[in-house]
């Protein structure tokens, strides 16, 4: 049997801030209508959060299993544990099977890196064309955007963290544009 | 550079976030039709100095299709707006004739 091992086999980076492999994580894709009951009881089944707590536009919100990202006007990111993405996914079906939607474990098609520390929103701003200013990016917000040449989504789990989701094909070149952007000598000063 | 807010996501996204999908509001020639009307559809396009409306995809955000109105010549955006439409919506039409009277666009004026 193949043991899952994550993108970057957790590989770490201290400088500006501190750039990290997350590991493995459960991801799951779900696209359908967001607003459908069906669908939001799938979102409630994969992550406990109720109707009214899912998110809208642009928003992440944890819940008592997992989380929940909206990425576009149809389209959700719940994630999970890794270990429990089969039965998630299994209890997401039986919710969503008479409406026309789609769930898909992505887990291990993608990579989740951690940027932290005091300059993180610096580190991140160097390479994503977004205003990440503190009044205008918080904690709870997601945005899909552009990181150098590949598309990312990021979100703050906290006032200095960043969380950021490539594809894993090109985790490596992700880890890389984020050891120069946060390399020690490289200070803006911006934040 | 360009900044178009996207009319799905609501964020205000850089024209490096974005993918041009060239002119909007084309009529479509398909099967049956003349071979003018099918060549016009094919290839004429308007390249105008001044107003202009176009067809954009957040393709690194949410992913949709949507509207823009724009002039070519100063880069002022006059609105943007889902792709779900034939016409541009009458904000924006008002918008135009205000900032430039006598303008025309195709069928547009």
């Amino acid at each position: 049997m193949s043991e899952p091992i994550s993108a970057l086999k957790m590989a770490g980076f201290d400088g500006l801030a501190r750039v990290e492999d997350c590991g493995l994580q459960g991801m799951i894709t779900l696209r359908g209508d967001l607003s459908a009951r069906a669908v939001k009881s799938a979102v409630t089944a994969a992550t406990g959060l109720t109707g009214p707590k899912q998110p809208g536009p642009l928003q992440i919100v944890s819940g008592k299993s997992g989380s929940a990202a909206w990425m576009s006007p149809d389209e959700m990111l719940l994630l999970c544990p890794y270990g429990e993405t089969g039965s998630v996914l299994a209890a997401m079906q039986e919710k969503l099977a008479k409406v026309h939607a789609l769930a898909v474990d992505v887990s291990d098609a993608r990579v989740q890196l951690q940027v932290a520390g005091p300059s993180a929103r610096e580190v991140m701003a160097k390479l994503c064309p977004l205003d990440l200013s503190p009044e205008n990016f918080q904690p709870g917000t997601i945005r899909r955007t552009r990181m150098a040449q590949i598309p990312a989504a990021l979100w703050m789990v906290d006032e200095a963290t960043f969380r950021v989701i490539c594809f894993r094909s090109v985790a490596d070149y992700a880890f890389n544009l984020l050891k120069t952007a946060a390399h020690p000598e490289s200070g803006v000063g911006y934040f | 550079m360009l900044i178009l807010r996207c009319p799905y996501c609501g964020v205000d996204a850089d024209e490096t976030e974005l993918a041009p999908g060239g002119e909007a509001h084309l009529k479509r020639f398909g099967p049956g039709s003349g071979d003018d009307d099918f060549h016009d559809y094919l290839f004429t396009r308007e390249n105008p100095r001044g107003v202009h409306f176009e067809r954009w995809r957040h393709a690194h955000g949410c992913g949709k299709w949507f509207h823009a109105a724009r002039a070519t010549d100063t880069l002022q955006v006059f609105g943007t707006y889902p792709a779900q439409t034939s016409e541009p919506p009458k904000e924006v039409l008002a918008l135009i004739r205000a900032a430039r009277p006598g303008w025309s666009w195709r069928e547009f004026a």
